[in-house]
């Protein structure tokens, strides 16, 4: 992945800006037809999904207190995995984003509601709906794109220690919670920059803190304690769950914006964005996952990232209807509109995480006959000065335009 | 309990006893229409079962009502109409539907038996004093009849009553049936005022109907014109101290520009014309805002105003607060004026 801007085949280099100012009046009409439209149906559709996920929930609870029996912790086990999967992504993702505020339900306000995650609500909309949503995509801007601690893009100069970019992404994903309120509490960078001390960092953390204490209280002690003789069934039940939510809120998020093919900004290329533009790069920075009803619900919907990417406050059972509209004015504009199963878009995510841990043409030069001389040369520019690093890696790059010339060949 | 909280965070144990009861002690309060009678083609009366919690309301007062139209909810205040000693503990409301009214019609016309309504406890000061007056006037147009009726129903123990009231037609008088049956029965006398043929009723012309006026107290509920009128006449007569009035909405006098809100706590800015009160254009923009009356008489939509200025529709005085303070204002009739921070 190159910054759209870098790319030799532009993929909008064909819009003019009188082009770019009608697809941001089109959607901007898209938007408002939903608005005006807003109405009891939705209310019921998200108290649906709340009833739902607390009868799912409990339900599970109640199973559990017999999770000694293997069935129990079986049933129980998936039960309470669903529910916090429900829990996280299409109620508190997108009440959090003030999707369903219109309401005026004190009850499912963005501004009072708190979810299952060790994250604190107020802290994760900061980060996500005033960062994110923001700068979507923008590299040097947008933390989501690789949460800080990935090589996202063959600009970044291969270090290294790029290499443990896979497992420690996968590490990442089995503790997502605890990453995102890491993230939100912008921990790394402020260790960084030896701020720690600072009392407003000290208020948010123990925030965090206090949040991550009721959640592992809950989970850990609360209910494995209601099972009695099945403390540890339960404890590894619930253990369970949130590593089944965890993976697959990582996943979802990963098929978002990092299947390759999603495109990544220059930090300059934002300066005065018109409103147009911000649209254009919402489209062409978010990646869809295509299923079926179920599966848009248990990625809250995310699975139509590229609507939610380019209205983030509209109610997510929406999103489906306005999808085909949406995707013919990228047909008739001439864009890629982003879509594929989940297996693939996580396969190709996971793909680019690889790739991007090892020097840029590695990957595309290693086959089963060089795979020797190709380690050798990997090991060189692991273990060497930056200097054999760089005079590597120029062969590499030469090496990649000779093969792709005698492939067009 | 405590015990339980730990056990259900991020949620609440009444979170999960609401899908179960949501009318039980100690739940917020909220109540069950069950039955929705039509009281005249623009008018019904709605039985309510209210929350365990509810604490039974002197007649005269109302109840401000929560219900979701078109998934929204929107607050506003009824008066209670109902026999405080309903064997079934049930509550009554009496709803007039006005032209384009959001909540009036849906109540009227599209509410079922069955729907949960959001309540708050009975308020309000259009009371009869204890003791009872042994003389009492009600001056009542249109839905202005609904607090005087509770108070008819409910105080057996007033014998010398005078009802004027006025409707377009005969068949538009709220409650015309039983007010025509108390006034046959002796208990009160009825003055029917149909305004499509006879006119509206100024307050010469009611002075001359009671022509002991001066000698009773005076409880008069309708139209802000009607009670203006009034005002003026007992004023001039010396007995303004007799008079006793409800509104249903203020009176809206004066608008000027508008302005930027910011509500510094939830971080929403929005533009707000001089003409719309803080509370609507509020909620309009998806802010959560106390509210109570909607009209300047409860003060439950008090906030603080940190800086700028605001304007009182009712009279156009302007309220300014320099930067950090915190003047108290009612959102439900001011409006900007000017760019305005509010700490919400
Ligand atoms: C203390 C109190 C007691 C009340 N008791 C009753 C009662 O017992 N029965 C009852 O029917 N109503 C009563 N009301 C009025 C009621 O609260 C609502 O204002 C009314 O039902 C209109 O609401 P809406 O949502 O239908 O109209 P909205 O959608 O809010 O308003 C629509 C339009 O009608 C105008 N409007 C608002 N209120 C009135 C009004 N009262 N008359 C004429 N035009 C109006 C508005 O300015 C607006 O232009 C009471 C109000 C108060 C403050
Ligand atoms: S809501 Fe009652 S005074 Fe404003």
């Amino acid at each position: 992945m190159t910054v759209l801007q870098k790319k030799t085949d532009n993929p909008i280099e064909h819009l003019t800006p009188e082009d770019i100012e009608l697809i941001g009046k089109e959607l901007d009409d898209i938007r408002q037809s939903v608005i005006d439209t807003r109405g009891e149906d939705d209310a019921r559709y998200i108290r649906k999904v709340i009833d739902v996920h607390r009868k799912i929930e409990l339900g599970s609870r109640a199973v559990l207190l017999a999770s000694g029996f293997a069935p129990a912790f079986v049933v129980g086990t998936i039960g309470l995995s669903v529910a916090k999967i429900l829990e996280n992504m299409e109620i508190g993702h997108n009440i959090l984003h003030g999707q369903w505020d219109w309401m005026r339900d004190p009850k499912i306000h963005s501004t009072t509601w708190e979810w299952d995650m060790a994250s604190p609500a107020d802290q994760w909309k900061h980060s996500h709906n005033e960062l994110h949503h923001t700068y979507t995509n923008v590299v040097g801007k947008d933390n989501d794109l690789g949460y800080g601690i990935m090589r996202v893009d063959e600009d970044q100069p291969w270090q290294p220690f790029h290499l443990g970019q896979p497992l420690w992404s996968f590490i990442n994903a089995c503790f997502f919670e605890y990453g995102i309120a890491a993230y939100d509490l912008e921990l790394a960078g402020t260790i960084a920059k030896k701020r720690t001390g600072d009392p407003e960092f000290r208020a948010r953390a123990k925030a965090v803190l206090r949040k991550i204490g009721k959640q592992v209280r809950k989970d850990y002690v609360i209910h494995p304690l209601l099972s009695g003789p099945n403390f540890l069934p339960t404890l590894a039940a619930n253990f369970t769950a949130n590593l089944v939510r965890n993976l697959w809120s990582n996943s979802v998020i990963l098929c978002g914006h990092f299947p390759e093919g999603v495109e990544t900004f220059e930090k300059k290329s934002i300066e005065g964005e018109t409103r147009g533009e911000w649209y254009l790069r919402q489209m062409l920075g978010s990646a869809n996952i295509s299923g079926s009803k179920a599966m848009h619900i248990l990625t809250g919907n995310l699975s139509h990232q590229i609507e939610h990417h380019l209205f983030p406050d509209l109610p997510s059972n929406r999103y489906a209807e306005i999808a085909p509209r949406i995707r013919d004015l990228f047909d008739r504009y001439g864009l890629n509109y982003h879509t594929a199963p989940l297996p693939q878009q996580v396969g190709s995510a996971w793909h680019k995480i690889i790739r991007l841990s090892l020097p840029n043409g590695w990957l595309e030069l290693t086959n089963r006959r060089n795979l020797l001389p190709q380690l050798a040369v990997l090991y060189k520019m692991t273990t060497g000065s930056p200097k054999v690093r760089r005079t590597l890696q120029r062969k590499l790059t030469a090496g990649v335009r000779l093969s792709r010339a005698a492939a067009a060949a | 309990m405590r015990f339980a909280e730990l056990a259900t965070t991020p949620l609440l144990p009444a979170d999960y006893l609401d899908m179960v009861n949501p009318l039980r002690a100690g739940a917020d309060l909220r109540g069950r229409i069950v039955a929705v009678h039509p009281e005249t083609r623009d008018a019904a009366t709605l039985v309510i079962r209210p929350g365990a919690d509810w604490q039974p309301h002197v007649p005269g007062q109302w109840v401000r009502i929560g219900v979701d139209v078109d998934g929204v909810r929107m607050w506003r205040a009824y008066s209670l109409t109902s026999h405080l000693d309903r064997p079934d503990g049930c509550i009554a409301v009496t709803v007039k539907a006005i032209p384009d009214g959001k909540v009036s019609n849906h109540l009227v016309h599209r509410t079922r038996p069955g729907t949960l309504v959001h309540l708050d406890q009975a308020t309000g000061e259009f009371v009869l004093p204890s003791p009872v007056p042994g003389k009492a006037l009600f001056v009542t147009a249109g839905s202005g009849i609904t607090p005087v009726m509770g108070i008819l129903r409910n105080h057996t123990g007033l014998t010398d009553v005078v009802v004027v009231h006025s409707a377009p037609t005969a068949d538009d008088v709220v409650f015309g049936a039983e007010l025509r049956e108390l006034a046959a029965a002796g208990r009160i006398r009825l003055v029917e005022q149909h305004t499509d043929t006879a006119g509206m009723l100024d307050a010469a012309a009611i002075a001359d109907l009671v022509p002991d006026l001066a000698e009773r107290a005076t409880w008069a509920c309708g139209p802000v014109g009607m009670l203006e009128a009034l005002e003026e006449h007992w004023d001039a007569a010396g007995i303004a101290d007799r008079l006793f009035t409800e509104r249903f909405r203020p009176t809206v006098l004066v608008a000027g520009e508008g302005g930027t809100v910011t509500f510094t706590r939830t971080g929403t800015s929005l533009e707000a014309d001089g003409a719309t009160p803080i509370l609507d254009a509020a909620e309009e923009a998806g802010v959560l805002m106390p509210s109570g009356c909607r009209m300047g008489i409860c003060f439950g939509c008090v906030l603080p105003l940190r800086e700028g200025a605001v304007r009182d529709l009712r009279n156009g005085e302007v309220t300014t607060a320099a930067p950090g303070d915190g003047v108290l204002v009612q959102t439900c009739i001011s409006a900007a004026a000017g760019a305005c921070d509010i700490d919400h």
